[in-house]
């Protein structure tokens, strides 16, 4: 767990204009106070009546984002993994490294911008990032596939890890994705064989391997980058062998049943925690990350750091047994 | 619905149950050929009139596959605690229970020790019929309890891959299976150990992703679907019709995921073969 206090979280630093701030629909009540404060701020904020109101407001919103968030459904929680305004890999990257290098391509068909990678400075340390991304607008979230990889993303997540084996550079991962892209063009190109592979090798890898599940950790599509040393969660963070949607048209033969498969499949990081899939849950800033990317960066870089720094101390051997006996326990 | 279907409860019920087993006759999912199972048994359950591989039981498999039917099992008792406590309109372990009943095994897979041509193997051998041949984890402790028994006894490994995928009612630690089995895998082979993978029909995501693709040889039975997302979610997704032999042996040796197609009848001999070119007795 992270040391920050609960008084740095609330000091916002909002990464949207607070006028865009999309709201969930369990956070209505917070919309209705901040609305509230946004015409209130197009007032006369000079006059101090307004101001002391704005300010009582402010404090009625934080208490009610606490009250809300401290009891949040399953179902709630991936609404919040799902949030529009989460934020993503590239947001993780420009806040937590330093100097990225982005690397593309598998090397034997394309470029899967689902998947981005490369070289950065963690600390002025050199490491190999590799996580999915979803796009932010439109038009980049088409060009991502909305973070559903295609065969040659798996492929170049693989050339970007032998590479970092190559030159002794730790790997960190950012899961955040729905899943495996459901195409035609994916089962041509052997996406089964692809996953397959990067479970191989990444058990293996001389390297350590550190796995943050930022968003959604959606079944194979996750798995794929995220078999490692240290697993850690954000706090609304969601992983599962499947979406819940697709859980429930399987399991209940309706997709809106996937609230009910939410809960049933354990998908909240406090959850796996339990089981002891994940190493660690990583709190995110008071109303989730998409409320503060800055604070939620940091957080994450401390828990990067703290655990590299022990993991680097074993050596490729141990770390790799050790990665093999964490696995033959899971499901024994 | 075809005339036999229609006549079978009437041959079933018209006759004494003693001397009559049920399920004398069927008909071909493929062409509806009636057929007689002492005659099915005989041509390795595949249909004589169009060469359709009809699906089979673990047990029956490992019968076929091993020297004289005979082999001995490897964890044969585990099963599963249901550790998520997973509930939809049945709790999980009542359809566990189901399972065992219907499939008459404790999980979706069987491990067998036992001798293909005089060499000693350790198979893996899936079974559909308990849950659709899903991996939770007991199906991937048991596979990698054979990986290591391989490892252990310097012995070639090959499975029989059938299933759906991942157990949805074990969630992560399903999931988690295709990376440990994928990790044994890498150990056998780091051993120069061989690896041969026979894909039976149908098999899925969680498998098809893992231990299924892994093989050092794949082998696809004729007509098997082997994929990662099913048809119908692919059609929904890209809204298109899919050619009909999409995910199919042919499909998969055209596209490179498969280095062969054997028939059946051909099985035994031809992975034997292939273990003697890749694999010296110790
Ligand atoms: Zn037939």
């Amino acid at each position: 767990m992270n040391n920050i206090k609960q008084e740095d979280t609330n000091k916002y630093e909002q990464t949207f204009n607070e006028r865009d701030q999309k709201f969930l629909e369990f956070e209505k009540p917070i919309q209705e106070v901040s609305e509230k404060i946004s015409a209130l701020k197009l007032a006369d904020i000079g006059n101090p009546a307004i101001k002391s109101q704005i300010e009582s407001l402010e404090k009625d919103r934080e208490q009610l984002i606490k009250k809300i968030y401290s009891k949040l459904t399953t179902w709630e929680t991936v609404q919040v993994a799902r949030h529009p305004q989460r934020p993503h890999t590239l947001d993780f990257i420009k806040r937590i490294f330093t100097d990225f290098d982005e690397l593309h391509g598998d090397r034997q068909f394309a470029d899967d911008a689902s998947i981005v990678g490369g070289l950065a400075y963690l600390n002025d340390k050199p490491v190999m990032i590799i996580g999915h991304e979803k796009g932010r607008d439109t038009e980049e979230k088409v060009r991502r596939n909305f973070g559903m990889p295609q065969p040659e993303g798996y492929r170049k997540a693989k050339r970007l890890m032998r590479l970092a084996e190559q030159f002794s550079m730790p790997i960190i991962t950012f899961i955040d994705t729905a899943g495996a892209y459901p195409g035609i063009e994916g089962e041509e190109r052997g996406q089964s064989e692809a996953i397959a592979r990067n479970l191989a090798v990444m058990s293996e890898l001389k390297t350590p391997i550190l796995v943050v599940v930022t968003g959604e950790g959606g079944s194979g599509g996750a798995l794929a980058i995220s078999v490692g040393d240290h697993l850690s969660m954000l706090e609304y963070a969601t992983y599962s062998v499947a979406s819940p949607e697709a859980c429930a048209s399987i399991i209940w033969r309706s997709s809106d049943e996937a609230e009910k498969a939410a809960e049933s499949m354990k998908v909240s990081a406090s959850e796996l925690k339990k089981i002891n899939i994940i190493d660690e849950i990583i709190q995110e800033p008071l109303g989730g990350a998409h409320r503060n990317y800055d604070l939620t960066s940091e957080i994450i870089k401390k828990s990067l750091v703290k655990n590299l720094t022990s993991l680097q101390k074993l050596s490729n051997e141990k770390l790799i047994e050790r990665r093999y006996q964490r696995l033959l326990k899971i499901g024994t | 619905m075809n005339w036999l279907t229609r006549l079978i409860p009437t041959i079933g019920t018209s006759k004494s149950k003693s001397t009559v087993p049920d399920g004398l006759w069927s008909s071909c999912p493929a062409c509806e050929s009636v057929l007689y199972a002492p005659e099915l048994e005989k041509s390795l359950f595949v249909c004589p009139k169009c060469d359709h591989h009809l699906r089979i039981g673990a047990r029956k498999r490992l019968e076929m596959f091993l020297d004289g039917g005979a082999y001995k099992e490897i964890a044969a008792d585990l099963i599963t605690k249901d550790p998520l406590k997973f509930k939809d309109t049945k709790n999980y372990t009542n359809r566990v229970k189901d399972a065992i009943a219907a499939s008459g095994e404790n999980e979706a897979i069987v491990i067998a020790s036992g001798k293909l041509e005089s060499m000693p193997v350790i198979v893996a051998a899936f079974e559909f019929r308990f849950m659709g041949g899903s991996m939770g984890g007991v199906v991937g402790e048991k596979f990698v309890m054979g990986v290591e028994e391989a490892i252990k006894t310097k012995r070639p490994f090959v499975c029989f891959a059938t299933s759906g995928g991942a157990r949805m009612q074990e969630s992560m630690i399903s999931l988690m299976q295709m990376a440990k089995t994928s990790a044994a895998l890498q150990k056998l082979k780091a051993q120069n150990l061989p690896y041969i993978s026979v894909m039976i029909d149908p098999i899925y995501g969680g498998v098809s992703a893992s231990l299924a693709m892994l093989g050092d040889i794949n082998i696809a039975e004729p007509d098997a679907l082997v994929g990662f997302a099913g048809r119908r979610v692919i059609e929904q997704t890209v809204r298109v019709d899919l050619p009909d032999d999409f995910q199919k042996s042919e499909f998969l040796l055209d596209k490179g995921a498969v280095d062969m197609i054997v028939h059946r009848k051909n099985l035994r001999l031809k992975v034997h073969a292939l273990l003697s070119k890749l694999y010296k007795q110790k």
